[in-house]
């Protein structure tokens, strides 16, 4: 006696069985122009699909940088002008706000959200979070597997191993803890979405940058921080001659920077920039920082021998 | 500000035991803005919240002392205020603005404790009002607000509608002491008392701390004399 097995009692056989394969959208950030894939790497340690989202006022340039990395599938970029600025509070009204995904959020199931730690993924995330009911988890510095990722807590004095049981997970990723994603080997499809209109209730009037051809302090390689020590801004075009030699970025504490030093963008430590989480930069430090030197005595004169002796290499 | 962070030995959390509790540094940031709108007369009335056990009543005091006109207690405790993060107390603030009828609302950007740097933003979403955060400069024009923020690279402004949710950077004021009298006049202040579920705000929590440690200790370092053995160091180990 035979049994017909056809397609749909197997389907139906398999149904819970069914593992519900991890699909990751990132958020993807650029400055200038320049893509800062950080989160990129992060989910792909997730593991799954890894979809970019991209919004902004001119985004084919970053689109085809996004297309060459590795691990992404498919990219979706929404072009229009009124994301100048992109402030998540004028996309949210009811169920349409789009600029953080929402719409294709629920389109595509994604199980995963992510974006960088930085100023514009720490504003943005949350937001999302919220109104999907689940929680954000901060600052990620390690992916343990799909639901369990580890995170810094008191200025880096303790690091926590948290399970999210959310069913989507978002989280925001420090930009020092991984390596930056490879723009090479990609080849993902891009897909243009539409845009809602914005709302009105913000609106972008300006922006004050530090210019600078260093790299960015959270995803720098090398960075070399000055503190109330060096006594004066001009002390730190010592810094800048050093980390211009070594192509580093650099960075100060809160001391220098309320001192008047230095402008505010550079501070490192806990309420500044992330570059590693340290309290006190001379007691704490933690192994995402890999190398520590400690100038302590005749800074100035250690200072200019190294940028003499750097020059003299190149 | 100056107290060792010590991780417990079953590896459960923090010791917090015996740690004295005060006003988180950015809180008492918002709390002197809000003061000082009020001082200018651009708000009418401030009230000071905090989500907690029977010690945050303190806190809320000293808010008082700085100037608020009157707190509210949401109390929570045991395993719930264990569990309590940002998606809790977002929902707790979003409630209470609605209740209050508020226009604004002002808290720190993040806790020293578990720097999240969630909550306004969550509020703001679960109020759909917009949102200025890491704000470093704020003046009221009107209905509007126009925030100066701490982005990466520098300064940002923009120009939000009321209602709306700000969160303080550490450089937007100085937050003043209380003085001797206002504390006496801050005991005559009413502070409300209420729970989560009075706002039918559900306090479940769906993150779980598996374990806490103390991070990575790093190799005893090296003492060079010579800015040529520094370079040499730096060159075997690959950081330059």
């Amino acid at each position: 006696m035979f049994t017909a097995i056809n397609r749909r009692s197997l389907q139906q056989f398999l149904l819970p069985f069914q593992i519900r394969f991890q699909s990751t959208l990132v958020r993807a950030e650029h400055h200038n122009n320049q893509l800062t894939p950080i989160a990129i790497t992060a989910a792909s340690k997730v593991g799954g699909e890894i979809t970019c989202l991209e919004a902004g006022t001119n985004c084919a340039m970053v689109a085809d940088q996004i297309s060459k990395v590795q691990g992404v599938k498919k990219i979706l970029v929404a072009q229009h002008d009124c994301y100048k600025g992109l402030l998540p509070g004028d996309f949210w009204k009811d169920e349409s706000p789009f600029i953080l995904g929402w719409d294709i959020f629920k389109q595509f199931n994604f199980t995963h959200f992510c974006a960088g730690a930085s100023a514009f993924g720490k504003n943005l995330l949350p937001r999302l979070s919220a109104k999907l009911d689940v929680a954000t988890l901060s600052d990620i510095t390690e992916v343990k597997s799909q639901d369990t990722f580890v995170r810094t807590i008191y200025a880096g004095n303790a690091l926590a191993t948290v399970k999210c049981n959310e069913k989507v997970k978002v989280f925001t990723v420090r930009g020092t803890s991984f390596e930056l994603a490879a723009v090479a080997g990609g080849r993902a499809a891009t897909e243009q979405v539409a845009s809602p209109s914005p709302v009105g209730m913000s609106e972008w009037l300006e922006q004050s940058l530090t210019k600078s051809y260093r790299p960015e302090l959270t995803s720098a390689k090398v960075v070399v921080s000055g503190g109330r020590g060096l006594k004066s801004g001009e002390n730190f075009k010592l810094l800048y001659d050093l980390t211009d030699k070594m192509g580093a970025a650099v960075g100060d504490t809160r001391a220098a920077v309320d001192a008047g030093y230095v402008p505010n963008d550079m501070q490192v430590g806990q309420t500044g920039k992330i570059v590693a989480p340290v309290k006190n930069p001379f007691a704490i430090m933690l192994a995402q920082l890999k190398t520590v030197v400690l100038i302590k005595e005749a800074i100035k004169l250690a200072f200019f021998r190294l940028v003499e002796y750097l020059e003299h290499q190149h | 500000e100056n107290t060792k962070i010590r991780v417990k030995p079953d590896h459960s959390g923090v010791v917090t035991d015996g740690v004295k509790h005060s006003m988180n540094p950015f809180c008492e940031i918002a709390v002197e803005e809000a003061v000082k709108l009020k001082e200018k007369k651009l708000i009418k009335e401030v009230v000071a919240v905090s989500c907690g056990p029977t010690q945050v009543t303190e806190t809320i005091r000293t808010a008082l002392a700085m100037g608020c006109d009157r707190g509210i207690h949401v109390e929570v405790s045991g395993k719930d205020y264990e569990a309590m993060g940002p998606l809790q107390i977002s929902k707790i603030f979003a409630a209470l603005a609605k209740k209050e009828e508020a226009s604004l609302i002002i808290l720190g950007k993040q806790a020293i404790d578990d720097d999240c740097n969630q909550t306004g933003q969550m509020t703001a979403a679960l109020l759909d009002w917009p949102q200025g955060t890491f704000a470093s400069e704020v003046t009221i024009d009107g209905e509007k607000v126009k925030v100066v923020r701490e982005i990466d690279g520098g300064l940002e402004t923009i120009k939000i509608s009321m209602p709306a949710v700000l969160t303080a950077d550490l450089r937007l004021n100085t937050p003043r002491y209380a003085t001797l009298p206002n504390i006496m006049k801050a005991k005559k202040k009413k502070i409300a008392n209420m729970k989560p579920a009075d706002l039918g705000v559900d306090m479940v929590s769906r993150v779980e701390v598996l374990r806490v440690d103390e991070p990575p200790t790093r190799l005893a370092g090296v003492k060079v004399e010579t800015v040529d053995d520094l370079v040499a160091k730096l060159r075997a180990n690959g950081t330059i």
